[in-house]
């Protein structure tokens, strides 16, 4: 289960990890949300990866082996939809766009009360990278730690996904990356 | 890996279609999307139209050329396009005609959740109704053959899950596309009452066995299931998946019929009601085979489903819903936060023009004691919402015009219209007519961005530069027609504008312009695609 705000970029988290997945011959199912909730609401997305046939795109209360957040009060959200053995991995940085937002220190402690839950300082990891907009990317690096998914195929999903927009961009995205899954392989995290 | 909208379009294009039409509308967008940037390169025409109506008209013209045509709309489209959608399956259909429609069950960006299969029924066409990726490719090119044999249009009937995901499709190789045939019977083209009759008896003729194809159809599988059963399932579309999903954890596997193809199959339901004496339907949008279930049966079944409360009347199926309908407990989760987590709702994009224009509509509407704002559907629709709130209707594509119009004649002054330009092009036109010819004292304003943003930055209809002359020539007088560029973050020019033509008692005219912030950053300008 991904989430995260309109703009952030969680389908292209969900399209990486499904490209890398389909690459790696499993079987792929992944469900995305268009039209009205993409302006600056709360955004999910589901992924489904098996080795057998999946049935449906959706997924059930404590169904979900990841919820994977952009931003930590959206994967909040999700909680319910995780299985008791399941992990959050989720961006640390609050992204507040309503009036009611709560404390972010709060939000971090919910996270942080969760066991196993992994927080990861995104935004400032992207900026390491080179560019603040590559967060989304951070989180792919950190999710695939825990997904049977090889470093390389994902970064070659990232090289062919980005390609179109430039040497540049395909680098920044690629330390993201690396960054990402550096953070949570050596316990680095936030 | 192909969203469910391209899985249609490829399918289209390897059934052979020669024309694709369509006006933007989640969740059915990504069709023509997908369609318009091959068409050039695949020989076939793939046109956004002003709305559902042109676009099903332009579909319906080409199948008279004998040619295969595909129009795509959302469910709120077809009810735009319902006119020629009924009436087309009286005509003699050349080229097979398929209407891929996509219901949004649960609302995630529409204003009902009308079934479509309800309107197939009412017009007497067949149905498909794919559940997964793979059979909306499959049975999209079966429907221009079907189309094509029993000569009416055939729907295909999709869901925002469906639509909205992506999944592994195996395509098949393509067909050529049709030579041109013109219809060689115009007089079955032409529904003059004596023509009509003929050709509605021609059609319930034809109905038993359409009926047939149906029951005969590989889309509607029965599946026996263990003998015992305590109770035998009826699923369509993607409920399939989502009671497959289940089944493992029941203990045994229910008697079950699936329908992918309508109308539903009578007989194959009496089979599966042998099977067992209560029966669980397990179907998106309204309790349509439900209803059927209850009308086929005998007293002494238990029918349980949506209007029996198993399942509920509204909203999107969930695997948690139909775990629940199965009596299934919900499996082992965590708990929700303690922490209250207040909604996120969409948003204006930050420097939104609509965000500028409607300070000034506040600004301008201060000044009166009363007043009424009608609005449409668009990202302008957003300014419903706080910190604007200053729209106070959204019904359907056009209705801020006629309702203002409306308004207006109850009496209230002063009565303003905010519509969107790709919205007014869709369907504000005629009802504009209606207060010109009428002389209503009423303030149309106009938000031209220059794009048709909350569906993805399709090109409007026609550009901006455009609307002017339109309006002078519907009759809208020049001194109460204004063209004017919104300034970022300075309202007080539109909103003194607005005040002194809501004080007017005519019509008046406001085209607000400047261009969406999205369309800015993506680099795409109107004209890029044509």
């Amino acid at each position: 289960m991904l989430a995260g705000v309109g703009g952030q970029g969680v389908l292209s988290v969900a399209a990486i990890l499904a490209e890398a997945a389909r690459r790696l011959g499993l079987q792929v199912r992944q469900g995305e949300v268009h039209g009205m909730s993409q302006r600056g609401g709360a955004v999910q997305a589901t992924l489904r990866l098996s080795d057998r046939p999946i049935e449906g795109d959706l997924v059930a209360r404590g169904g979900a082996d990841m919820v994977l957040g952009v931003e930590p009060l959206e994967a909040l959200r999700y909680l319910d939809y995780l299985a008791p053995a399941g992990r959050l991995v989720t961006s640390a940085d609050p992204y507040e766009n309503i009036p009611d937002y709560p404390p972010p220190e709060q939000v971090l402690a919910a996270v942080r009360a969760i066991p196993g839950a992994v927080l990861v300082a995104a935004g400032d990891l992207a900026r390491r990278a080179g560019s603040g907009r590559t967060a989304n990317v951070v989180m792919v690096g950190a999710a695939s730690a825990f997904l049977p998914l090889p470093a390389e195929v994902v970064e070659a999903c990232i090289g062919e996904g980005f390609a179109a927009k430039g040497e540049r961009v395909v680098e920044a995205n690629r330390r993201a990356f690396a960054l990402g899954r550096a953070a949570v392989e050596g316990g680095a995290g936030a | 890996m192909l969203l469910g909208d391209e899985a249609v379009a490829l399918a289209a294009m390897h059934a052979g279609v020669s024309g694709a039409y369509a006006y933007p509308g989640t969740p059915s967008t990504e069709i023509l999307e997908y369609l318009v940037p091959r068409a050039a390169g695949g020989g076939f025409t793939a046109h956004w139209c002003a709305n559902e109506k042109t676009a099903y008209e332009q579909a319906l013209g080409m199948s008279m050329l004998g040619r295969r045509s595909l129009v795509a709309m959302k469910h709120v489209g077809l009810n735009v396009a319902m006119d020629p959608f009924v009436n087309s399956a009286l005509v003699a259909l050349g080229g097979g005609l398929v209407v891929a429609v996509a219901d949004d069950p649960g609302m995630h960006s529409s204003q009902n959740e009308q079934d479509t299969r309800i309107l197939a029924d009412f017009a007497r066409v067949p149905c498909l109704e794919p559940a997964d990726q793979q059979e909306a490719y499959d049975m999209t090119r079966e429907a221009f053959g079907l189309s094509e044999r029993f000569a009416v249009p055939v729907v295909l009937r999709l869901v925002t899950r469906l639509c909205h995901s992506r999944a592994v499709v195996v395509p098949r190789p393509p067909r050529p596309q049709n030579a041109m045939a013109k219809t060689a019977a115009p007089q079955d083209w032409t529904l003059l009452p004596h023509n009509a009759r003929r050709l509605w008896r021609a059609l319930l003729d034809r109905l038993p066995e359409i009926g047939r194809a149906a029951a005969d159809s590989a889309y509607n599988r029965f599946d026996a299931g263990d003998p015992g059963a305590p109770f035998a399932v009826l699923t369509s579309g993607i409920a399939r998946h989502y009671l497959a999903a289940e089944t493992a954890e029941l203990g045994f596997r229910p008697p079950q019929l699936h329908v992918g193809m309508y109308p539903a199959p009578d007989d194959a339901i009496r089979r599966l009601a042998d099977t067992a004496a209560r029966l669980l339907v397990i179907e998106e949008g309204h309790p349509f085979l439900e209803r059927r279930l209850r009308g086929v049966l005998p007293h002494g079944w238990e029918v349980r489903g949506k209007e029996s409360g198993a399942l509920p009347l509204d909203g999107e199926l969930t695997p948690d819903l139909v775990r629940a309908a199965l009596g299934l407990p919900s499996r082992p989760h965590l708990a929700a936060p303690a922490l209250p987590l207040p909604g996120r709702p969409p948003q204006l994009c930050k420097g939104c023009p609509h965000a500028d224009s409607y300070q000034a509509v506040r600004a301008a509407l201060a000044d009166f004691p009363e007043s009424v704002v009608t609005s449409d559907i668009g990202c302008y629709t957003l300014g419903a919402l706080p910190p604007y709130s200053a729209i106070e209707s959204c019904v359907c594509m056009g209705a801020s015009v006629g309702m203002a119009k409306g308004a207006a004649d109850a009496g209230l002054r002063p009565v303003l219209a905010v519509i969107g330009d790709s919205t007014f092009l869709h369907s504000g036109v005629t009802p504009l007519m209606d207060a010109v010819a009428a002389g209503t004292p009423m303030t149309l304003l106009i938000l031209d961005n220059g794009t048709v943003a909350m569906t993805g930055l399709q090109p409007t209809i026609l550009p901006g530069s455009r609307l002017e002359p339109l309006l002078l020539g519907l009759g809208v007088e020049p001194e109460h027609l204004h063209v004017v560029e919104v300034q970022p973050r300075r309202p007080e020019a539109l909103a003194g504008l607005l005040r002194a033509e809501l004080a007017h008692p005519g019509v008046s005219v406001i085209v607000a312009v400047r261009e969406c912030v999205e369309l800015a950053k993506a680099g795409r300008h109107r004209g890029d695609q044509a």
